[in-house]
């Protein structure tokens, strides 16, 4: 089992940092010799399984036509009105991503299709459970796969913002017995009391906690006020997005622009969580413009402007999306698209061997599709997730982080540099 | 496979790695600093055992009680068996006797409770069928259907009317608010206590499908009359019960080849009724309402309401094991109760036909025997061949008797109430207890709270509170008025435990380290503020009055007086100094000279005191 001694800090992160004291656990990093950057990884969910077909265009394929009368996204056009945006002569964007082809074509953005469980659930209940416990088919699964990384990585003195969820809750992928952090937004994250005894109140459970003799409570009462006083001064530096990035409005830009906000920080950010619902659109989809659209736009637009906000720091970090399945290859009765099998994934990073789609295309004719109606899952989510794993975070324990799924060097799609 | 399995439901294995390395560098560097503190409390606490007399025969009766003072043994019960102590309750039970008070506790049905019906009354909820609230909260999307609008229309129209009482959530949020307020009200605490115990064991999850519709009768028919019966009727209710049929899919389960049989002889039917009367009848038979084919439940991709079911290939059914395996592991045998996968899928094979009608309607537990495999399971070496619906029954009546049951529900309880790790010897003396008395879960109870463990100076104070358990004892111990308890509510899933929203099956974790982490703790600091600065939505706290009249004048008086209330007097001298500190900061002394109540001081105090280290344990 290797422990990893890796640095919070590089270069200029402690002069980033270098108000007051600094904490403890930074300190001792510190002193810890310099290893490899430190890697990051930012996992994004879309819950309520996002029409994979509508957002990666299979333009090249007749039946996907054939199928979609009134939502398709029309073949990439040059006279300018609304159409899939090409990515490689078969495939293309949907036009609301517009913000995110330039980062494909610059290799910085891949995208795997026709990717998904194993397991054959159209339970959104299940399958993000499946997505999230990495284990398909195995429901008593207690922690998430992420949290077992980050059990199975163990840092000696590991920051509190090692692993962060931009929540209220603890998500499935991030629970289990390494410590994380749930946070809705990190403006809240201090103690609570009325202006004129908050000092007060501060500093005496500050104390409280540093002197029980509870060996777990003494611990994490240190930890908690640390990352009190981090974020604090991450809040002070009143926060600008670099390079003229403009998140968008909404809860998830601003989750986004907080977890750059953190990166940047140098806090010892190690896995970050986050999710986006809203794609279950059974009724009017749209196509080129409507409900599917607008979110896209959203998702694109965000995911561009942290990708430009963090600029050079992004080759550290690797986002991932995933979302619990795809949708019928057919649209429906209501203009909308029902529960199906395979979606598609974007992994966005310095890192990672973009502009390019992966994945093996098993083809939307019926003889190909998935119980005669879906898309057929070609790469296990667990490979794409595996590989950030391995590669990107450098663990090799993938039998402790994802049981009984045997992962394949041979097949490896080749998604990050080693 | 159960042994993989086990790595991942225990958080122990997490460490093991590292005990060579980390830990002994952390032994090197922080162990002997805390030993030294440690033994110094310790031999502190021998020199105060000394001083314990022998508690009166009247107070304790016969329990071993011999190393804590009545105080404490009061304390110590009223943590455990309760959610805490209410303002004057130590007294009145040292006026009534320990013993009696447990025994009371014991027998809940002895206890009068109609204060907390009263307050029960404000949740309609709580007292209707599956079927009413299914009625009563519809599901928007069949509502709107029902009314000939759109979903968004629907919904609208609800915002305009500012009415979201009809919203399916409003059911779990008033079983919540009712969860809560049992916990601080009911004279039953025992009662309420094991019923959080025994839910959590036999866990379902609200969010998935329409499990939320059914938990109020899960709760009041299938859990609460049996928490402290036999063991048996609990197994067997829950087997049968919508909830758990449909959250760990037993209802879907059917033996593959009784299924394909079935399908055939439909098959036929159709074939001969398009014979007779030309035209396909699939569509006509597919179209009707699931309710009214009750014999046959369908998979769980059914059709969105509003769509045409074309499309929709119809998957043969098969065996499900998902109920067979957690009935094994996490509701009986233990996942080191020596089973294998052969045995789940021949458990699971024996419940085929354990299904329900109608569940998003009406739902009831009914066997069907079309889809039950008939042929004799093997399982624990033992042949299940009763026939039919009684292949279940034999399969539970085994598990019931089963040494690994009696050990491994007997360990869960000592977890609950004595320590995360209880005694080896104590765990063994229930399991005997279980054994004898044909699974009685009160004479496990008495096997437990009349041993010396129970009551040893090691056990005293040893649990973390669970996030539900915090939010309770505070406002127990605070005698806040609770009037609307939504906002305890969200404090508690704010802190870790969203009450009846725990996903995978194995229910909450009963251990400190599943609690402990810098958000939650965070948030339990800020959950005290909020209470004792009176700014919490539907509860009443008044400092002053808690902590005395004259509390602005003398802030010494206030400190004893907190610690007296709130914390029965017990706090390390290191506590109560860094308590004192806080009082003379400059900052405060000038809000207390600000402030013309003067009841500054009292709400930081209760504050600090809530939010300390000593009352996040039990």
């Amino acid at each position: 089992m290797t422990i990893s001694r890796r640095v919070f800090l590089k270069g200029g992160g402690v002069a980033m940092l270098g108000f007051g004291a600094m904490p403890s656990f930074l300190a001792r990093t510190v002193e810890a010799t310099a290893t490899p950057n430190k890697k990051i990884l930012v996992a994004l969910f879309q819950r309520g399984a996002m029409d994979g077909l509508n957002v990666v265009v299979p333009f090249g394929e007749p039946a996907y036509y054939r199928m979609r009368p009134s939502i398709a996204i029309p073949q990439p056009s040059r006279t300018g009105e609304l159409s899939a945006l090409d990515l490689d002569g078969f495939f293309g964007l949907h036009p609301s991503l517009q913000a995110l082809q330039p980062l494909f074509h610059d290799r910085q953005l891949a995208i795997v299709q026709a990717v998904g469980s194993p397991d054959n659930t159209r339970s959104h209940f299940d399958a993000q459970d499946y997505m999230e416990s990495g284990t398909p088919g195995v429901k008593s699964t207690e922690d998430g796969w992420l949290n077992r990384y980050l059990q199975q990585q163990k840092e000696e003195q590991s920051s509190p913002f090692r692993a962060i969820a931009m929540g209220q809750q603890m998500p499935r992928m991030l629970q289990g017995a390494a410590p994380a952090l749930a946070i809705p937004d990190i403006r809240q994250f201090q103690v609570m009391a009325p202006g004129q005894i908050s000092g007060a109140m501060s500093g005496g459970f500050e104390a409280l906690y540093a002197q029980t003799v509870d060996h777990a409570l003494r611990g994490t009462g240190q930890e908690t006020f640390e990352a009190i006083d981090m974020l604090k001064k991450i809040r002070q530096q009143n926060y600008q997005p670099a390079n003229g990035a403009q998140y968008p409005k909404g809860r998830f830009a601003q989750s986004l622009q907080q977890i750059a906000q953190m990166i940047k920080g140098n806090i010892g950010l190690e896995v970050a969580f986050l999710d986006l619902g809203g794609w279950d659109h059974h009724v009017n989809e749209g196509s080129v413009q409507g409900q599917l659209s607008n979110l896209l736009r959203e998702f694109g637009d965000s995911l561009a402007a942290f990708h430009k906000d963090l600029g050079e720091t992004m080759r550290d970090v690797t986002l991932v999306t995933m979302s619990e399945f795809g949708r019928t290859a057919a649209e429906n009765g209501n203009r909308g698209t029902d529960h199906g099998h395979a979606n598609c994934m974007f992994v966005l990073g310095g890192d990672v061997l973009g502009g390019k789609v992966y994945g093996k295309w098993p083809g939307l004719e019926r003889e190909h599709l998935y119980e005669g109606r879906d898309l057929n899952v070609t790469t296990d989510f667990r490979q794409v997730l595996g590989e950030l794993v391995q590669i990107h975070l450098g663990n090799n324990q993938l039998k402790y982080v994802f049981p009984g799924f045997t992962y394949d060097p041979h097949k490896a799609l080749g998604l990050v540099r080693a | 496979m159960p042994a993989r399995r086990r790595r991942h439901r225990q958080n122990d294995y997490a460490w093991t790695g590292f005990l060579a390395g980390v830990f002994l560098a952390a032994c090197l560097f922080v162990a002997p600093s805390l030993d030294a503190i440690g033994a110094q409390q310790h031999n502190k606490e021998k020199k105060k055992d000394k001083k314990a007399a022998q508690l009166s025969k009247a107070f304790r009766g016969k329990l071993p009680i011999t190393e804590l003072s009545e105080d404490e043994a009061t304390l110590h019960a009223l943590n455990r068996l309760a959610f805490g102590p209410r303002p004057g309750d130590v007294e009145r039970i040292k006026k009534l006797g320990l013993e009696k008070w447990i025994d009371a506790q014991l027998h809940p049905d002895s206890l009068d409770d109609r204060t907390l019906d009263t307050r029960l009354e404000d949740y309609p909820a709580l007292k209707l069928s599956t079927a009413e609230l299914v009625d009563r909260y519809p599901n928007p999307q069949q509502a709107a259907k029902r009314a000939g609008i759109t979903l968004e229309e629907y919904k609208r129209g609800m915002d305009a009317e500012a009415d979201k009482s009809k919203a399916p959530r409003e059911v779990v949020l008033e079983l919540s608010e009712a969860k809560i307020l049992r916990a601080i009200y009911s004279e039953r605490q025992l009662q309420e206590v094991m019923t959080d115990f025994w839910f959590n064991h036999f866990n379902v999850f609200a969010a998935k499908g329409p499990v939320k519709w059914m938990l109020p009768d899960y709760e009041r028919e299938v859990i609460r009359p049996h928490t402290l019966g036999k063991f048996r009727d609990l197994l067997y209710a829950t087997a049968k019960s919508p909830a758990m049929l449909f959250y760990l899919d037993n209802w879907l389960s059917a033996d593959p080849k009784a299924y394909a049989q079935h399908a055939k002889e439909i098959e036929q039917r159709r074939q001969r009724f398009n014979r007779l009367f030309g035209g396909d009848s699939r569509i006509m038979i597919m179209s009707r309402p699931n309710a009214n084919r009750p014999n046959f439940p369908r998979p769980q991709n059914r059709p969105q309401p509003g769509q045409p079911p074309q499309g929709q290939a119809k998957q043969p059914r098969g065996l499900n094991e998902n109920y067979g395996r957690e009935l094994m592991e996490l509701h009986t045998l233990g996942v080191d109760g020596g089973y294998t996968q052969n045995d789940v899928t021949q458990a699971a094979m024996a419940l085929t036909g354990w299904t329900m009608s109608a569940p998003r309607k009406d739902p009831e537990f009914h066997f069907d025997e079309k889809i039950h495999g008939a042929e004799p399971k093997r399982v624990l070496g033992h042949t299940i061949h009763a026939g039919g619906m009684k292949d279940g029954e034999e399969l539970l009546d085994l598990l019931v008797t089963q040494p690994s049951t009696a050990h491994f529900i007997s360990t869960k309880l000592a977890r609950k109430f004595v320590s995360d790790t209880p005694p080896v010897a104590l765990v063994e003396r229930m399991a005997r207890t279980f054994a004898d008395s044909d699974g009685n879960i009160r004479e496990v109870m008495k096997t437990m709270i009349y041993s010396p463990e129970f009551w040893s100076r090691e056990t005293y104070r040893a649990k973390i509170k669970t996030p539900f358990e915090l939010v309770a004892s505070a406002l127990r111990t605070t005698g806040a008025n609770v009037e609307r308890p939504r906002a305890l509510v969200m404090w508690s899933a704010r802190i870790g435990e969203p009450l009846y929203a725990c996903q995978p099956p194995t229910g909450y974790s009963d251990k400190a380290e599943a609690w402990v982490n810098s958000g939650a703790l965070l948030n339990r600091l800020n959950f005290g503020i909020v209470l004792a600065t009176g700014k919490m939505n539907g509860a009443q706290l008044d400092v002053s009055a808690l902590l005395g009249q004259n509390s602005g004048t003398d802030p010494d008086a206030v400190l004893t007086h907190a610690v007296e209330v709130l914390l029965g007097g017990q706090v390390s001298a290191e506590t109560r100094a860094v308590l004192q500190k806080q009082l003379n900061d400059p900052q405060v002394l000038q809000a207390m000279f600000d402030d013309p109540v003067k009841n500054v001081d009292a709400g930081m105090i209760t504050g600090l005191v809530l939010g300390s280290p000593e009352f996040q344990r039990r």
